[in-house]
């Protein structure tokens, strides 16, 4: 993650960039310079200093946050070409495009326009409330995009912190799906099968959801630590597992299935157990959000002050280092796979309590493959995976009212999702289509990569 | 060939790497560039063979100004290089290493098949090795070869590739002292056939042995030629820039009680090939002590067990027998709980098992006490005790780093290794156990490293020092154990001739009687100061024997 601010090429040494003994930390030089983006100005660029001089570097040298703004912004406008070129109108007007240059060109901006504008409006904010709130309208109802991505986006935060908190002690956790069908299942039988008071119904599931993950968490770390069995196929093996388990329970009477039923479909929870919403309707925030955001600041926590995440950071960045130092790596693994299979369960349990309130076998989703891209894209870190996951509910959300308001196909959001995170692992191409200059290799990415290798 | 580099400069951001260098290679000589790590002779090196463009002056072949844009231009202008990391592809075979780049197709009734050649590889390596001495298996995978093996098919590859002036990287970095003496013959084979070289190094005794002329850089400029004649303090005066003491000056060891008692020590099922044939345990029931305020030095050439001794010791390899610490039995305890019972740990490998290259000086510095007092309280870290820490350790071990946050990664190998010595020394330990503490640093740093151990044994710690370097024992020592194929062939006293303990790096047992088994007999203290004795004679001159 060090950013070289006077743009020194990589030593093909490490040893070598050394700065020359003497004064000590005053040194410039590479090894000097490495520390902070803002500590050394390179004499060229004299004028420039303090912020801006922090925000060119970042901006010239492309740190990694620099990087996926990028990535968003070229896959936004490869998404245009795409949404231009396969509307009718659009097509139409190419046709003519010789004798009406200026038609083709308004038409596909036209299209592209009106397409993200609802997009946006669909996902963030739309003007129109504003006016209408002036007209005696609601003024909730300006808040009810962000809402709705807000909800779009809880799961996505659990599951994208589940996978990247696996990358931060080294492993790849590819098993959120199962691990959230594990959560899943324990809620949503605790939440029909027993009676419990309002609030503390609600507790129970939730937490018999993070202990369902949890369970499915430790099965991974334990089969690695104590047979070496690599955790990627691991955890994508238990995942077929988890579907096939869980279309038995559904279809079992005594077990899951909802009475008198003949579909896949559990009974609903109680009402004790659902999660409820605040703020009153429309603008309602989900408790089920709010749990996603603790569980990114404890998340944080964790990693960041606490012995253990140092732990799992170690242990993450050089097992035999870990070793050496007294830790024990096996114990990191089998730690970090039940948390995070807990975070992956949780998502499940918030899921199942604040917004389908039964199981079925669609339920699932995709939020656990989701949640691989949404840890790439956070760059494993807890406040990138909730940016990156709220960047995927405002596609899922916004892409339902584009669809409603134009032609356009609501699957061009899993276009545009694609190709984020197409660019975002790709850090060299976005550096060569802007011009950035070459900082040295990316940090988090690396982490990132480094599941592979087990 | 005659090369010569006119006022290269080159500068980076504004660190001045290379500072209007002069040097001039004549046909048939082994010229030595001497400098510290960071002086800018791989800069240089680099800027020779077209990895990186000078911003200013001239480079020469035979009084030609030729431009070198690329490694392609450099071999063409038959310059080739031995980097200190190898580019070889590790499960390609030797010959197809080195056709690597200038692979030969078969023709069939002189129509082309895009079939590889193998058969001329082979052969053209065969033919080499044949004429220069370096014997390699053209077949072999180079996977499963020796560091020393794969650097002749670097060797072998550059040849092929015609190179009239040769730069070898600090080629020694990563060679026993056995496999050093094998280089300097292929060097000399090769200077006799009229080819020069460019052999980078640190090591005073090295350039004094093979080079033809000695030319020292310092901070980017050249700062001195001198011959090869010239005396270690003044050619360590000239690369440090101040004179350097090259033996650290120590008084005879006062040997308190037995800290560590080893008994019977065996590492079993990994073992390692023998020379009387069959193989044997890499650590085979060793029995020895070391008491408070005395340094042990294990001798042996590389891969004798040494490393796997260490390990054993600490708890990070499998082992039986009985391992005790101040009479404390922890034979079977965790790497943890070593590291608590007062063990200090310097591994051998200080980037894969000393540091966490990602980590900021900081961290690192915590890295085996991060969840102690007074680093931690609960699972809660306490980021200000860390900080303080690290401040104090930064200056009192004089790690040159821009700050306390800066990536460990990016210091050079003499301050991360000083990183790690701060952390083990800084804590209180009982025993100092350090494997190869000074391997690829530079002068400067290693007087540094060998002062703190003996400031450590000085304070009554039971210091253990596994070295590969015969200098570093005789510096260190204040008894030796000689290791082969995982026993303890010997203990001497530090005045022990250089003939002898290579001898017993070889496998001569001598005459001892069971080694180690007397307890209390102290070592006696060398007669005179110990550095005077043995400086002259021995270790300049390497350690063969074999």
């Amino acid at each position: 993650m060090t950013q070289d601010a006077s743009g020194v090429p990589p030593e093909p040494q490490p040893g070598e960039p050394q700065p020359p003994a003497g004064t000590g930390a005053g040194n410039s030089g590479p090894a000097a310079a490495a520390g902070s983006a803002t500590s050394s100005t390179p004499p060229d660029r004299g004028p420039l200093r303090g912020l801006d001089r922090a925000l060119w570097d970042a901006i010239s040298q492309g740190s990694p946050t620099v990087v996926t703004i990028l990535a968003i912004f070229l896959a936004l406008v490869l998404g245009g070409l795409l949404i231009a070129f396969s509307d009718p109108t659009v097509l139409h007007a190419w046709s003519t495009f010789f004798s009406h240059p200026g038609a083709a060109i308004s038409a596909a901006w036209q299209s592209v326009a009106s397409a993200y504008s609802a997009m946006f409006e669909g996902a963030i904010f739309n003007p129109h409330t504003i006016s209408a709130a002036f007209h005696g309208g609601s003024v909730g109802a300006i808040f009810y995009p962000l809402s709705e991505t807000a909800s779009q986006a809880t799961p996505l935060v659990l599951t994208g912190l589940s996978v990247a908190l696996a990358f931060r002690a080294g492993l790849f956790n590819i098993g959120a799906a199962s691990q959230w069908i594990g959560g899943a299942i324990v809620t949503t039988y605790l939440g029909f099968a027993i009676s419990l008071p309002v609030v503390l119904h609600a507790i129970v599931c939730l937490i018999g959801g993070f202990a369902g993950g949890a369970i499915m968490g430790w099965v991974v770390g334990a089969l690695k630590a104590r047979t070496g069995a690599h955790e990627v196929i691991v955890t994508i093996m238990l995942n077929y597992v988890m579907y096939d388990l869980l279309n038995y329970l559904l279809g079992t009477p005594k077990a899951l299935q909802q009475p008198g039923q003949a579909n896949l479909i559990s009974p609903n929870i109680h009402a004790a157990a659902q999660l409820p919403h605040v703020g009153g309707p429309p603008p309602q925030v989900g408790v089920g959000f709010l749990i996603a955001l603790a569980a990114a600041a404890a998340m944080w926590w964790l990693l960041a002050r606490s012995t253990t995440g140092f732990e799992f950071r170690t242990v993450g960045a050089n097992p035999s280092a870990a070793r050496s130092a007294g830790m024990s790596v096996l114990r990191v693994w089998v730690l970090a796979m039940l948390l995070a299979g807990g975070l992956a369960g949780l998502s499940g349990a918030v899921t199942i309590q604040g917004t389908f309130y039964n199981l079925n076998t669609l339920s699932y989703g995709t939020y656990g493959i989701t949640g691989i891209t949404v840890a790439l894209l956070g760059r494993a870190r807890p406040l990138g995976v909730v940016l990156a996951a709220l960047l995927f509910g405002a596609l899922d959300t916004g892409g339902t009212v584009m669809q409603a308001a134009t032609s356009v196909p609501v699957d061009i959001t899993e276009v545009l999702q694609g190709l984020i995170v197409l660019f975002v692992a790709a850090p060299l191409f976005i550096r060569a289509v802007f011009r950035l200059r070459a900082a040295r290799t990316g940090g988090g990415m690396e982490a990132v990569a480094k599941g592979w290798n087990g | 060939m005659e090369l010569e580099l006119r006022g290269i400069t080159k500068r980076f951001g504004s660190l001045v790497a290379n500072d209007h260098i002069d040097l001039t290679v004549a046909p048939g000589e082994i010229r030595g560039l001497l400098g510290e790590n960071g002086a800018g002779k791989t800069t240089l090196m680099n800027v020779l063979y077209g990895l990186i463009q000078p911003d200013s002056g001239q480079i020469l072949l035979d009084g030609q100004p030729v431009t070198i844009h690329s490694p392609r231009d450099a071999i063409g202008a038959r310059i080739g290089m031995v980097h200190q990391h190898f580019m070889l592809v590790p499960v390609f075979t030797v010959a197809e290493n080195v056709a690597l780049g200038v692979e030969h197709t078969r023709r069939i009734g002189g129509f082309p098949t895009g079939l590889l050649d193998r058969k001329r590889a082979r052969s053209q390596v065969l033919e080499l090795s044949e004429r220069y001495g370096l014997q390699v298996n053209p077949d072999a995978l180079v996977e499963d070869l020796p560091v020393g093996v794969q650097q002749r098919v670097e060797i072998i590859k550059a040849l092929l590739r015609n190179a009239s002036v040769l730069i070898l990287d600090e080629p020694t970095a990563v060679l026993t002292p056995s496999e050093t003496e094998d280089l300097f013959r292929v060097m000399r084979e090769l200077r006799e056939g009229g080819r020069s070289i460019v052999f980078i190094t640190h090591k005073l005794k090295e350039v004094q042995a093979i080079a033809d002329n000695i030319t020292v850089i310092r901070r980017g400029q050249v700062v001195g030629e001198r011959p090869p004649s010239t005396t270690d303090a003044e050619l360590a005066e000239l690369m440090v820039g101040r004179s350097v003491e090259l033996r650290v000056t120590k008084t005879p060891a006062r040997p308190g009680d037995v800290v560590l008692d080893v008994e019977h020590l065996s590492v079993a099922g990994d073992v390692i090939p023998i020379e009387a044939g069959g193989t044997r345990n890499s650590v085979d029931d060793l029995t020895f002590q070391v008491r408070a305020g005395e340094i042990l030095g294990i001798a042996g050439v590389q891969g004798n067990g040494q490393t796997e001794l260490c390990e054993a010791l600490m708890g990070l390899r499998p082992a039986t027998g009985i391992v005790q610490v101040d009479g404390r039995d922890i034979s079977h305890a965790s790497p943890r709980d070593r590291l608590r019972a007062g063990i200090g740990y310097i591994p051998e490998d200080r980037q894969e098992d000393g540091l966490v290259a990602d980590f900021s000086v900081a961290d690192n510095l915590v890295l085996d006490t991060y969840d102690r007092p007074p680093f931690a309280s609960g699972i809660a870290m306490d980021l200000g005790a860390i900080r303080r820490n690290a401040t104090s350790l930064v200056s009192e071990f004089d790690v040159r780093t821009s700050s306390i946050d800066s990536a460990v990664g990016t210091l050079s190998g003499g301050n991360q290794q000083k990183v790690i010595l701060a952390r083990e020394v800084g804590r209180r330990v009982r025993l100092l156990l350090a494997s190869q503490p000074t391997r690829g640093l530079d002068v400067g740093s290693i007087e540094f490293v060998h002062r703190r151990i003996v400031e450590e044994r000085d304070s009554g710690t039971a210091v253990i020092i596994v070295s590969s370097e015969l200098d570093e024992i005789y510096a260190l020592a204040d008894r030796i154990a000689v290791m082969y194929e995982g026993r303890i062939t010997g203990f001497r006293p530090p005045t022990v001739s250089v003939t002898e303990l290579g001898l017993l790096m070889t496998g001569a047992t001598g005459d001892t009687a069971a080694p180690g088994a007397v307890p209390g007999a102290a070592p006696p203290p060398p007669a005179g100061p110990p550095p005077g004795g043995e400086a002259a004679d021995g270790p300049a001159d390497g350690v063969e024997g074999t």
